[in-house]
Protein backbone atom coordinates (compact mmCIF):
# COMPACT_ATOMS: atom_id res chain seq x y z
CA UNK A 1 0.00 0.00 0.00
CA UNK A 2 1.22 3.71 0.88
CA UNK A 3 3.89 2.00 2.66
CA UNK A 4 6.84 2.52 0.07
CA UNK A 5 7.91 5.87 1.17
CA UNK A 6 10.51 5.69 4.21
CA UNK A 7 9.16 8.68 5.83
CA UNK A 8 5.41 9.28 6.22
CA UNK A 9 4.92 12.47 6.79
CA UNK A 10 1.21 12.98 6.59
CA UNK A 11 0.69 10.80 9.22
CA UNK A 12 2.20 13.41 11.57
CA UNK A 13 0.74 16.15 10.48
CA UNK A 14 -2.96 14.31 10.81
CA UNK A 15 -1.88 13.48 13.96
CA UNK A 16 0.14 16.64 15.56
CA UNK A 17 -2.73 19.23 16.36
CA UNK A 18 -4.86 16.72 18.26
CA UNK A 19 -2.09 15.26 20.05
CA UNK A 20 -0.49 18.93 20.87
CA UNK A 21 -4.09 20.64 22.35
CA UNK A 22 -5.01 17.33 23.96
CA UNK A 23 -1.45 16.70 25.72
CA UNK A 24 -1.27 19.93 26.90
CA UNK A 25 -4.62 20.60 28.60
CA UNK A 26 -5.87 17.18 29.04
CA UNK A 27 -2.59 14.58 29.75
CA UNK A 28 -0.70 17.19 31.79
CA UNK A 29 -3.23 18.98 33.79
CA UNK A 30 -4.34 15.17 34.59
CA UNK A 31 -1.12 13.87 35.22
CA UNK A 32 -1.09 16.21 37.93
CA UNK A 33 -3.43 15.46 39.76
CA UNK A 34 -2.60 11.67 39.48
CA UNK A 35 0.77 12.45 40.68
CA UNK A 36 -1.11 14.26 43.77
CA UNK A 37 -2.85 11.33 44.46
CA UNK A 38 0.71 10.06 46.04
CA UNK A 39 0.99 13.26 48.35
CA UNK A 40 -0.47 14.31 51.13
CA UNK A 41 -0.10 16.83 54.00
CA UNK A 42 2.27 16.81 56.81
CA UNK A 43 2.49 17.91 60.02
CA UNK A 44 3.46 21.13 58.96
CA UNK A 45 1.61 21.01 55.87
CA UNK A 46 3.66 20.56 53.56
CA UNK A 47 3.65 17.90 50.94
CA UNK A 48 4.89 14.62 51.87
CA UNK A 49 5.29 11.54 49.31
CA UNK A 50 2.88 9.27 51.11
CA UNK A 51 3.13 5.97 48.15
CA UNK A 52 -0.24 4.54 47.49
CA UNK A 53 -1.41 5.30 51.60
CA UNK A 54 -4.26 7.41 50.19
CA UNK A 55 -5.96 4.40 48.42
CA UNK A 56 -5.26 2.21 51.24
CA UNK A 57 -7.31 4.56 53.17
CA UNK A 58 -10.16 5.30 51.22
CA UNK A 59 -10.47 1.36 50.30
CA UNK A 60 -9.95 0.35 53.90
CA UNK A 61 -10.28 3.23 56.04
CA UNK A 62 -13.98 2.64 58.30
CA UNK A 63 -14.05 6.61 57.75
CA UNK A 64 -13.51 6.44 54.20
CA UNK A 65 -14.40 3.31 52.78
CA UNK A 66 -17.99 3.23 53.73
CA UNK A 67 -18.61 6.58 51.77
CA UNK A 68 -16.23 5.45 48.89
CA UNK A 69 -18.03 1.19 48.38
CA UNK A 70 -21.57 3.19 48.82
CA UNK A 71 -20.84 5.53 46.03
CA UNK A 72 -19.02 3.02 43.97
CA UNK A 73 -22.16 0.67 44.44
CA UNK A 74 -24.85 3.35 43.76
CA UNK A 75 -22.58 4.55 40.83
CA UNK A 76 -22.72 0.90 39.75
CA UNK A 77 -26.70 0.49 39.50
CA UNK A 78 -26.70 3.81 37.87
CA UNK A 79 -24.92 2.27 35.17
CA UNK A 80 -26.85 -1.09 35.44
CA UNK A 81 -30.56 1.19 34.98
CA UNK A 82 -28.93 2.64 31.93
CA UNK A 83 -27.99 -0.73 30.11
CA UNK A 84 -31.05 -2.17 31.04
CA UNK A 85 -33.62 0.73 30.15
CA UNK A 86 -31.39 3.98 27.89
CA UNK A 87 -29.89 1.49 25.46
CA UNK A 88 -32.88 -1.68 24.42
CA UNK A 89 -35.28 1.99 24.15
CA UNK A 90 -32.87 3.85 22.51
CA UNK A 91 -32.04 0.67 19.86
CA UNK A 92 -35.61 0.11 19.65
CA UNK A 93 -36.54 3.75 18.97
CA UNK A 94 -33.83 4.29 16.06
CA UNK A 95 -35.13 0.58 14.94
CA UNK A 96 -38.79 2.02 14.36
CA UNK A 97 -37.37 5.30 13.07
CA UNK A 98 -35.12 3.75 10.23
CA UNK A 99 -38.47 2.40 8.91
CA UNK A 100 -38.13 3.19 5.33
CA UNK A 101 -40.95 5.90 4.06
CA UNK A 102 -42.18 6.71 7.52
CA UNK A 103 -43.64 9.91 7.85
CA UNK A 104 -42.57 12.77 10.52
CA UNK A 105 -39.14 10.61 11.14
CA UNK A 106 -37.53 14.06 11.39
CA UNK A 107 -39.93 15.35 13.79
CA UNK A 108 -39.80 12.41 15.97
CA UNK A 109 -36.19 11.71 15.93
CA UNK A 110 -35.54 15.84 16.84
CA UNK A 111 -38.23 15.72 19.62
CA UNK A 112 -36.89 12.95 21.10
CA UNK A 113 -33.13 14.90 21.22
CA UNK A 114 -34.75 17.64 22.69
CA UNK A 115 -34.06 16.55 25.89
CA UNK A 116 -30.61 15.97 25.39
CA UNK A 117 -29.35 19.67 24.70
CA UNK A 118 -31.51 21.01 27.93
CA UNK A 119 -28.89 22.07 30.95
CA UNK A 120 -28.74 19.99 33.75
CA UNK A 121 -29.62 22.79 36.16
CA UNK A 122 -32.99 23.21 33.80
CA UNK A 123 -33.49 19.31 33.80
CA UNK A 124 -33.18 18.89 37.65
CA UNK A 125 -35.29 21.90 37.87
CA UNK A 126 -38.20 20.62 36.01
CA UNK A 127 -37.98 16.99 37.83
CA UNK A 128 -38.33 17.97 41.06
CA UNK A 129 -41.34 20.11 40.15
CA UNK A 130 -43.08 17.26 38.28
CA UNK A 131 -41.88 15.25 40.99
CA UNK A 132 -42.52 17.15 44.50
CA UNK A 133 -45.41 15.94 46.35
CA UNK A 134 -46.05 19.14 47.63
CA UNK A 135 -46.68 21.40 44.20
CA UNK A 136 -45.54 18.44 41.88
CA UNK A 137 -47.28 17.45 38.86
CA UNK A 138 -46.97 13.83 39.08
CA UNK A 139 -49.48 13.30 42.09
CA UNK A 140 -52.41 15.39 40.08
CA UNK A 141 -52.34 13.51 37.35
CA UNK A 142 -51.95 10.35 39.36
CA UNK A 143 -54.49 11.20 41.05
CA UNK A 144 -57.05 12.37 38.05
CA UNK A 145 -56.54 8.82 36.59
CA UNK A 146 -57.57 7.44 40.00
CA UNK A 147 -54.08 5.89 41.21
CA UNK A 148 -52.91 8.71 43.46
CA UNK A 149 -52.22 5.46 45.86
CA UNK A 150 -49.19 4.62 43.20
CA UNK A 151 -48.03 8.02 44.10
CA UNK A 152 -44.51 8.16 46.72
CA UNK A 153 -41.87 10.85 46.96
CA UNK A 154 -39.77 9.25 44.45
CA UNK A 155 -36.63 11.75 45.03
CA UNK A 156 -36.85 11.57 48.74
CA UNK A 157 -37.14 8.16 49.65
CA UNK A 158 -33.90 5.98 49.93
CA UNK A 159 -34.76 3.32 48.45
CA UNK A 160 -36.09 4.79 45.18
CA UNK A 161 -34.39 8.03 44.73
CA UNK A 162 -31.50 6.59 43.07
CA UNK A 163 -33.40 5.08 40.52
CA UNK A 164 -35.75 7.71 40.10
CA UNK A 165 -32.71 10.05 39.32
CA UNK A 166 -31.13 7.38 36.84
CA UNK A 167 -34.45 6.77 34.86
CA UNK A 168 -34.70 11.23 34.44
CA UNK A 169 -30.71 10.32 33.79
CA UNK A 170 -32.53 8.17 30.97
CA UNK A 171 -34.94 10.33 29.50
CA UNK A 172 -32.42 13.12 29.21
CA UNK A 173 -29.82 10.84 27.57
CA UNK A 174 -31.90 8.15 25.51
CA UNK A 175 -31.27 10.54 22.46
CA UNK A 176 -27.62 9.89 22.18
CA UNK A 177 -27.79 5.88 21.58
CA UNK A 178 -30.37 6.41 19.56
CA UNK A 179 -29.16 8.82 17.33
CA UNK A 180 -25.87 6.67 16.98
CA UNK A 181 -27.91 3.58 16.17
CA UNK A 182 -30.13 5.68 13.90
CA UNK A 183 -26.85 7.13 11.73
CA UNK A 184 -25.27 2.82 11.47
CA UNK A 185 -28.88 1.38 10.62
CA UNK A 186 -28.77 4.01 7.83
CA UNK A 187 -25.66 3.12 6.55
CA UNK A 188 -26.68 -0.43 6.24
CA UNK A 189 -26.59 -0.58 1.72
CA UNK A 190 -30.12 -1.26 0.69
CA UNK A 191 -28.67 -3.94 -1.21
CA UNK A 192 -28.05 -5.63 1.59
CA UNK A 193 -31.79 -5.29 2.64
CA UNK A 194 -33.21 -6.17 -1.39
CA UNK A 195 -31.01 -9.51 -1.09
CA UNK A 196 -32.57 -10.56 2.76
CA UNK A 197 -36.14 -9.70 1.17
CA UNK A 198 -35.49 -11.67 -1.57
CA UNK A 199 -35.20 -14.43 0.75
CA UNK A 200 -38.36 -13.82 2.59
CA UNK A 201 -36.34 -11.90 5.87
CA UNK A 202 -38.61 -9.11 6.41
CA UNK A 203 -39.68 -7.06 9.64
CA UNK A 204 -38.37 -8.23 12.87
CA UNK A 205 -36.33 -11.54 11.72
CA UNK A 206 -35.12 -9.08 9.44
CA UNK A 207 -33.73 -6.90 12.32
CA UNK A 208 -32.70 -9.52 14.34
CA UNK A 209 -31.04 -11.73 11.60
CA UNK A 210 -29.85 -8.84 9.49
CA UNK A 211 -29.64 -5.95 10.78
CA UNK A 212 -28.57 -5.99 14.42
CA UNK A 213 -25.37 -7.91 13.54
CA UNK A 214 -24.32 -5.43 11.26
CA UNK A 215 -25.08 -2.63 13.82
CA UNK A 216 -23.11 -4.51 17.07
CA UNK A 217 -20.05 -2.57 16.64
CA UNK A 218 -22.42 0.66 17.24
CA UNK A 219 -23.66 -0.78 20.04
CA UNK A 220 -20.33 -1.88 21.53
CA UNK A 221 -19.91 1.98 21.44
CA UNK A 222 -22.64 2.77 22.93
CA UNK A 223 -22.18 0.75 25.69
CA UNK A 224 -18.87 2.00 26.48
CA UNK A 225 -20.00 5.44 25.86
CA UNK A 226 -22.47 4.73 28.77
CA UNK A 227 -20.11 3.06 30.94
CA UNK A 228 -17.91 5.84 31.00
CA UNK A 229 -20.47 9.03 30.96
CA UNK A 230 -22.21 6.93 33.93
CA UNK A 231 -18.86 6.64 36.12
CA UNK A 232 -17.47 10.51 35.16
CA UNK A 233 -21.69 11.62 36.19
CA UNK A 234 -22.11 14.48 38.37
CA UNK A 235 -23.92 17.13 37.17
CA UNK A 236 -27.61 15.77 37.26
CA UNK A 237 -26.93 14.35 40.97
CA UNK A 238 -25.42 17.78 41.98
CA UNK A 239 -28.55 19.93 40.66
CA UNK A 240 -31.21 17.66 41.95
CA UNK A 241 -29.66 16.63 45.38
CA UNK A 242 -27.07 18.66 46.23
CA UNK A 243 -24.00 18.37 46.68
CA UNK A 244 -24.72 16.10 49.99
CA UNK A 245 -26.45 13.78 47.34
CA UNK A 246 -29.22 13.03 49.72
CA UNK A 247 -31.46 11.54 51.02
CA UNK A 248 -28.85 10.18 53.39
CA UNK A 249 -26.17 9.82 50.62
CA UNK A 250 -28.47 7.84 48.52
CA UNK A 251 -27.61 8.88 45.37
CA UNK A 252 -24.02 9.70 45.92
CA UNK A 253 -22.22 8.51 43.32
CA UNK A 254 -18.50 8.87 42.47
CA UNK A 255 -18.79 12.17 41.06
CA UNK A 256 -20.40 14.00 43.71
CA UNK A 257 -17.93 12.24 46.39
CA UNK A 258 -15.03 13.31 44.28
CA UNK A 259 -16.68 16.67 44.30
CA UNK A 260 -17.03 16.73 47.97
CA UNK A 261 -14.24 15.67 48.98
CA UNK A 262 -11.88 17.88 46.25
CA UNK A 263 -13.78 21.00 46.95
CA UNK A 264 -15.23 20.55 50.49
CA UNK A 265 -18.76 21.66 51.06
CA UNK A 266 -20.46 23.00 53.89
CA UNK A 267 -18.43 22.28 56.82
CA UNK A 268 -16.03 19.79 55.52
CA UNK A 269 -13.06 21.34 53.87
CA UNK A 270 -11.74 20.21 50.84
CA UNK A 271 -8.63 17.68 51.32
CA UNK A 272 -6.92 18.05 47.19
CA UNK A 273 -4.95 15.15 48.22
CA UNK A 274 -7.70 12.51 49.19
CA UNK A 275 -10.04 13.73 46.26
CA UNK A 276 -6.95 13.08 43.82
CA UNK A 277 -6.60 9.56 45.44
CA UNK A 278 -10.78 9.23 44.21
CA UNK A 279 -10.20 10.91 41.36
CA UNK A 280 -7.17 8.36 40.45
CA UNK A 281 -9.74 5.41 41.67
CA UNK A 282 -12.45 6.64 39.23
CA UNK A 283 -9.47 6.85 36.39
CA UNK A 284 -9.12 2.84 37.39
CA UNK A 285 -12.10 1.26 37.49
CA UNK A 286 -13.28 3.21 33.55
CA UNK A 287 -9.48 2.24 32.81
CA UNK A 288 -10.48 -1.51 33.43
CA UNK A 289 -14.34 -0.78 31.67
CA UNK A 290 -12.59 0.17 28.50
CA UNK A 291 -10.07 -2.35 28.41
CA UNK A 292 -12.55 -4.92 29.02
CA UNK A 293 -14.35 -3.54 26.10
CA UNK A 294 -11.14 -3.35 23.63
CA UNK A 295 -9.59 -6.29 24.16
CA UNK A 296 -12.55 -8.81 25.41
CA UNK A 297 -14.64 -6.84 23.29
CA UNK A 298 -14.01 -5.17 20.50
CA UNK A 299 -11.54 -7.50 19.01
CA UNK A 300 -14.10 -9.72 18.67
CA UNK A 301 -16.52 -7.91 16.90
CA UNK A 302 -16.72 -8.06 13.07
CA UNK A 303 -16.41 -5.57 11.05
CA UNK A 304 -18.32 -5.17 7.13
CA UNK A 305 -17.42 -3.44 4.69
CA UNK A 306 -19.45 -1.99 2.11
CA UNK B 1 -53.00 -8.43 2.30
CA UNK B 2 -49.30 -7.24 2.60
CA UNK B 3 -50.11 -3.78 2.19
CA UNK B 4 -52.25 -4.07 5.22
CA UNK B 5 -50.27 -5.15 7.26
CA UNK B 6 -47.63 -2.57 6.61
CA UNK B 7 -50.51 -0.52 7.36
CA UNK B 8 -50.98 -1.66 10.94
CA UNK B 9 -47.10 -1.89 11.06
CA UNK B 10 -47.08 2.14 10.15
CA UNK B 11 -49.84 2.69 12.96
CA UNK B 12 -48.01 1.30 15.94
CA UNK B 13 -44.43 2.66 14.78
CA UNK B 14 -46.10 5.98 14.90
CA UNK B 15 -48.59 5.12 18.24
CA UNK B 16 -45.07 4.35 19.66
CA UNK B 17 -43.35 6.85 18.64
CA UNK B 18 -45.62 9.60 19.78
CA UNK B 19 -45.72 8.15 23.04
CA UNK B 20 -42.19 8.55 23.52
CA UNK B 21 -42.20 12.20 22.16
CA UNK B 22 -45.02 13.12 24.45
CA UNK B 23 -42.85 11.34 27.59
CA UNK B 24 -39.77 13.51 26.00
CA UNK B 25 -41.74 17.18 25.41
CA UNK B 26 -43.55 17.57 28.08
CA UNK B 27 -41.15 18.22 30.98
CA UNK B 28 -39.80 20.90 27.78
CA UNK B 29 -43.61 22.30 27.42
CA UNK B 30 -43.55 22.26 31.66
CA UNK B 31 -40.69 24.60 31.16
CA UNK B 32 -41.70 26.71 28.60
CA UNK B 33 -44.99 27.28 29.95
CA UNK B 34 -43.82 28.04 33.33
CA UNK B 35 -41.42 30.65 31.98
CA UNK B 36 -44.46 32.53 31.18
CA UNK B 37 -46.19 32.39 34.08
CA UNK B 38 -46.13 34.24 37.83
CA UNK B 39 -43.79 33.02 40.41
CA UNK B 40 -47.04 32.33 42.46
CA UNK B 41 -48.68 30.52 39.23
CA UNK B 42 -45.21 28.71 38.72
CA UNK B 43 -45.76 26.55 42.42
CA UNK B 44 -49.53 26.65 42.41
CA UNK B 45 -50.74 24.95 39.70
CA UNK B 46 -47.64 24.27 37.27
CA UNK B 47 -49.59 22.58 34.85
CA UNK B 48 -51.44 25.41 34.46
CA UNK B 49 -51.04 27.46 31.31
CA UNK B 50 -50.54 31.03 30.79
CA UNK B 51 -53.77 32.32 31.16
CA UNK B 52 -54.34 36.24 30.89
CA UNK B 53 -54.67 36.00 35.14
CA UNK B 54 -51.59 34.00 35.87
CA UNK B 55 -49.53 35.00 32.43
CA UNK B 56 -46.45 37.56 33.18
CA UNK B 57 -43.04 38.14 31.66
CA UNK B 58 -41.62 39.19 34.09
CA UNK B 59 -38.91 36.61 33.65
CA UNK B 60 -37.84 37.77 30.08
CA UNK B 61 -38.20 41.46 31.35
CA UNK B 62 -35.42 40.34 34.29
CA UNK B 63 -33.52 38.17 31.69
CA UNK B 64 -33.38 41.36 29.21
CA UNK B 65 -32.71 44.15 31.53
CA UNK B 66 -30.35 42.40 33.71
CA UNK B 67 -26.57 42.29 31.87
CA UNK B 68 -26.43 42.23 28.28
CA UNK B 69 -27.87 38.61 27.61
CA UNK B 70 -26.96 39.39 23.58
CA UNK B 71 -23.57 39.18 24.41
CA UNK B 72 -24.16 36.84 26.66
CA UNK B 73 -25.43 34.60 23.57
CA UNK B 74 -22.84 35.58 21.29
CA UNK B 75 -19.66 34.52 23.17
CA UNK B 76 -21.79 31.14 23.56
CA UNK B 77 -22.26 30.83 19.93
CA UNK B 78 -18.43 32.01 19.40
CA UNK B 79 -17.20 29.49 22.09
CA UNK B 80 -19.14 26.38 20.54
CA UNK B 81 -19.00 26.96 16.50
CA UNK B 82 -15.10 27.46 16.87
CA UNK B 83 -14.51 24.48 19.40
CA UNK B 84 -16.89 22.27 17.29
CA UNK B 85 -14.72 22.84 13.94
CA UNK B 86 -11.47 22.57 16.19
CA UNK B 87 -12.97 19.20 17.14
CA UNK B 88 -14.18 18.07 14.29
CA UNK B 89 -10.95 18.82 11.83
CA UNK B 90 -8.46 17.83 14.67
CA UNK B 91 -10.58 15.04 15.27
CA UNK B 92 -11.06 13.55 11.90
CA UNK B 93 -7.62 13.86 10.77
CA UNK B 94 -6.04 11.97 14.04
CA UNK B 95 -8.84 9.06 13.35
CA UNK B 96 -7.71 9.07 9.73
CA UNK B 97 -4.32 8.53 10.78
CA UNK B 98 -4.96 5.98 13.31
CA UNK B 99 -7.37 3.80 11.24
CA UNK B 100 -6.28 4.14 7.76
CA UNK B 101 -2.05 3.13 8.84
CA UNK B 102 0.01 0.75 10.01
CA UNK B 103 2.33 2.65 11.76
CA UNK B 104 4.50 1.63 14.63
CA UNK B 105 2.78 2.65 18.63
CA UNK B 106 -0.93 2.97 16.51
CA UNK B 107 -2.89 1.33 19.04
CA UNK B 108 -0.66 3.08 21.64
CA UNK B 109 -1.38 6.53 20.44
CA UNK B 110 -5.18 5.31 19.90
CA UNK B 111 -5.32 4.03 23.37
CA UNK B 112 -3.87 7.23 24.49
CA UNK B 113 -6.22 9.23 22.68
CA UNK B 114 -8.71 7.71 24.22
CA UNK B 115 -7.54 8.04 28.16
CA UNK B 116 -9.48 11.48 27.79
CA UNK B 117 -12.83 9.93 27.28
CA UNK B 118 -12.12 8.56 30.66
CA UNK B 119 -11.32 11.08 33.22
CA UNK B 120 -13.37 14.11 33.68
CA UNK B 121 -11.07 17.08 32.25
CA UNK B 122 -12.39 18.88 34.92
CA UNK B 123 -9.78 16.69 37.22
CA UNK B 124 -7.01 18.87 36.13
CA UNK B 125 -8.94 22.43 36.27
CA UNK B 126 -6.49 24.22 39.04
CA UNK B 127 -3.54 22.98 36.63
CA UNK B 128 -5.46 24.10 33.50
CA UNK B 129 -5.95 27.81 35.58
CA UNK B 130 -2.12 27.96 35.64
CA UNK B 131 -1.54 27.26 32.16
CA UNK B 132 -4.02 29.88 31.32
CA UNK B 133 -3.03 32.32 33.75
CA UNK B 134 0.95 31.24 32.40
CA UNK B 135 -0.45 32.42 29.30
CA UNK B 136 -2.61 35.68 30.15
CA UNK B 137 -5.38 33.62 28.90
CA UNK B 138 -7.77 34.37 31.92
CA UNK B 139 -11.44 35.94 30.65
CA UNK B 140 -10.77 35.47 27.04
CA UNK B 141 -13.03 33.32 24.77
CA UNK B 142 -9.77 31.65 23.80
CA UNK B 143 -9.15 29.85 26.69
CA UNK B 144 -12.84 28.20 26.80
CA UNK B 145 -11.99 27.36 23.42
CA UNK B 146 -8.94 25.76 23.79
CA UNK B 147 -10.37 23.49 27.25
CA UNK B 148 -13.23 22.22 24.83
CA UNK B 149 -11.28 21.44 21.96
CA UNK B 150 -9.12 19.45 24.30
CA UNK B 151 -12.44 17.75 25.71
CA UNK B 152 -14.18 17.24 23.01
CA UNK B 153 -11.50 15.41 20.36
CA UNK B 154 -10.96 12.09 22.76
CA UNK B 155 -14.50 11.10 22.17
CA UNK B 156 -14.29 12.58 18.51
CA UNK B 157 -11.37 10.45 17.73
CA UNK B 158 -12.84 7.41 18.82
CA UNK B 159 -15.98 7.56 16.57
CA UNK B 160 -14.92 8.34 13.98
CA UNK B 161 -11.82 6.02 13.53
CA UNK B 162 -14.55 3.79 14.25
CA UNK B 163 -16.33 5.08 11.25
CA UNK B 164 -13.74 5.56 8.82
CA UNK B 165 -12.66 2.02 9.59
CA UNK B 166 -15.71 0.82 7.20
CA UNK B 167 -15.10 3.25 4.32
CA UNK B 168 -13.94 0.97 1.72
CA UNK B 169 -10.27 0.11 0.87
CA UNK B 170 -11.39 -0.07 -3.07
CA UNK B 171 -12.02 3.36 -2.82
CA UNK B 172 -9.02 5.14 -1.35
CA UNK B 173 -6.80 2.68 -3.40
CA UNK B 174 -8.28 4.24 -6.41
CA UNK B 175 -8.00 7.63 -5.82
CA UNK B 176 -4.34 6.83 -4.76
CA UNK B 177 -3.84 5.10 -7.87
CA UNK B 178 -5.02 8.16 -9.90
CA UNK B 179 -2.12 9.72 -7.81
CA UNK B 180 -4.48 11.63 -5.03
CA UNK B 181 -2.34 12.50 -2.29
CA UNK B 182 -2.82 11.20 1.26
CA UNK B 183 -4.55 14.74 2.07
CA UNK B 184 -6.76 14.96 -1.35
CA UNK B 185 -8.12 11.28 -0.01
CA UNK B 186 -8.68 12.25 3.42
CA UNK B 187 -10.37 15.37 2.78
CA UNK B 188 -11.98 15.15 -0.35
CA UNK B 189 -12.66 11.11 -0.56
CA UNK B 190 -13.26 10.33 3.67
CA UNK B 191 -14.72 13.25 4.88
CA UNK B 192 -18.24 12.92 2.62
CA UNK B 193 -18.19 9.46 3.02
CA UNK B 194 -18.12 10.06 7.38
CA UNK B 195 -20.36 13.07 7.05
CA UNK B 196 -23.00 11.50 8.82
CA UNK B 197 -20.65 10.24 11.46
CA UNK B 198 -19.08 13.98 11.83
CA UNK B 199 -22.57 15.11 11.91
CA UNK B 200 -22.70 12.73 15.17
CA UNK B 201 -20.27 13.88 16.86
CA UNK B 202 -20.78 17.46 16.21
CA UNK B 203 -24.26 17.49 17.75
CA UNK B 204 -22.88 15.46 21.22
CA UNK B 205 -19.71 17.45 20.92
CA UNK B 206 -21.70 20.98 21.33
CA UNK B 207 -24.30 19.66 24.16
CA UNK B 208 -21.77 19.74 26.71
CA UNK B 209 -19.71 22.83 25.29
CA UNK B 210 -23.31 24.86 25.61
CA UNK B 211 -24.50 23.69 28.91
CA UNK B 212 -20.80 24.13 31.08
CA UNK B 213 -20.84 26.00 33.62
CA UNK B 214 -17.20 24.74 35.25
CA UNK B 215 -15.29 26.28 32.84
CA UNK B 216 -16.64 29.70 32.21
CA UNK B 217 -17.15 30.48 35.88
CA UNK B 218 -13.39 29.51 36.56
CA UNK B 219 -11.67 30.60 33.39
CA UNK B 220 -14.26 33.43 31.72
CA UNK B 221 -16.26 34.70 34.51
CA UNK B 222 -15.45 38.46 33.68
CA UNK B 223 -18.63 40.29 32.04
CA UNK B 224 -17.46 40.15 28.57
CA UNK B 225 -16.80 36.78 27.97
CA UNK B 226 -19.88 35.16 30.22
CA UNK B 227 -21.54 32.59 28.36
CA UNK B 228 -25.46 31.95 28.67
CA UNK B 229 -25.65 29.12 31.42
CA UNK B 230 -23.29 31.41 33.09
CA UNK B 231 -25.36 34.32 32.71
CA UNK B 232 -28.71 32.81 33.95
CA UNK B 233 -26.80 32.10 37.27
CA UNK B 234 -26.92 35.08 38.53
CA UNK B 235 -30.53 34.27 38.35
CA UNK B 236 -29.95 31.33 41.33
CA UNK B 237 -29.33 32.42 44.47
CA UNK B 238 -27.78 30.65 47.58
CA UNK B 239 -31.60 31.34 49.75
CA UNK B 240 -33.89 33.25 47.20
CA UNK B 241 -33.89 32.17 43.43
CA UNK B 242 -35.47 33.77 40.57
CA UNK B 243 -37.25 30.86 39.00
CA UNK B 244 -39.23 33.75 36.47
CA UNK B 245 -35.77 34.54 35.02
CA UNK B 246 -33.73 31.38 35.38
CA UNK B 247 -36.48 29.67 32.91
CA UNK B 248 -36.72 32.74 30.77
CA UNK B 249 -33.46 32.33 30.53
CA UNK B 250 -33.01 28.55 30.00
CA UNK B 251 -35.95 28.62 27.28
CA UNK B 252 -34.15 31.18 25.81
CA UNK B 253 -30.92 29.13 25.95
CA UNK B 254 -32.09 26.08 24.24
CA UNK B 255 -33.24 27.68 21.45
CA UNK B 256 -29.49 28.41 19.66
CA UNK B 257 -28.56 24.84 20.56
CA UNK B 258 -31.57 23.42 18.88
CA UNK B 259 -30.76 25.39 15.66
CA UNK B 260 -27.44 24.39 16.03
CA UNK B 261 -28.90 20.64 16.16
CA UNK B 262 -31.34 21.03 12.88
CA UNK B 263 -28.47 22.36 11.20
CA UNK B 264 -26.25 18.75 11.89
CA UNK B 265 -29.15 16.48 11.76
CA UNK B 266 -30.27 17.46 7.98
CA UNK B 267 -26.38 17.23 7.15
CA UNK B 268 -26.63 13.63 9.33
CA UNK B 269 -29.19 12.69 6.62
CA UNK B 270 -28.20 14.34 3.43
CA UNK B 271 -24.78 12.71 3.94
CA UNK B 272 -26.14 9.37 4.06
CA UNK B 273 -28.06 9.98 1.12
CA UNK B 274 -25.54 11.45 -1.22
CA UNK B 275 -22.83 9.04 -0.33
CA UNK B 276 -20.49 8.12 -2.79
CA UNK B 277 -20.60 3.92 -2.53
CA UNK B 278 -23.48 2.87 -1.91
Amino acid sequence: MASRKPVRWHIGVFLAPAVLVYTALMIIPLFGTLLQSLFNKGAAGERVFVGLQNFATLFGNALWSDAFWNALGNNAWFFVVHMLVQNPIGIALAAILSTPRLRMAAFYRTAIFIPTILSFVIVGFVWKLILSPIWGIAPGMLDAVGLKSLFAPWLGREEYALTTLALVSVWQFVGIPMMLIYAALLSIPDEVLEAAEMDGITGASQFWKIKLPLILPSIGIISILTFVGNFNAFDLIYVAQGALAGPDYSTDILGTFLYRTFFGFQLQLGDPYMGSAIAGSMFGIILIGVCVYLFGIQTRLRRYQF
Amino acid sequence: MSARMSTGRTIAAHAVLLTYTLIALFPVFVIVINSFKTRKAIFADPLALPWPENFDLVGYQTVLKQGDFFLYFQNSLIVTVVSLFFVLLFGAMAAFALSEYRFKGNTLMGLYLALGIMIPIRLGTVAILEIMVATGLVNTLTALILVYTAQGLPLAVFILSEFMKSVSHDLKNAGRIDGLSEYRIFFSLVLPLVRPAMATVAVFTMIPIWNDLWFPLILAPAEHTKTVTLGAQVFIGQFVTNWNAVLAALSLAIIPVLVLYLIFSRQLIRGITAGAVK
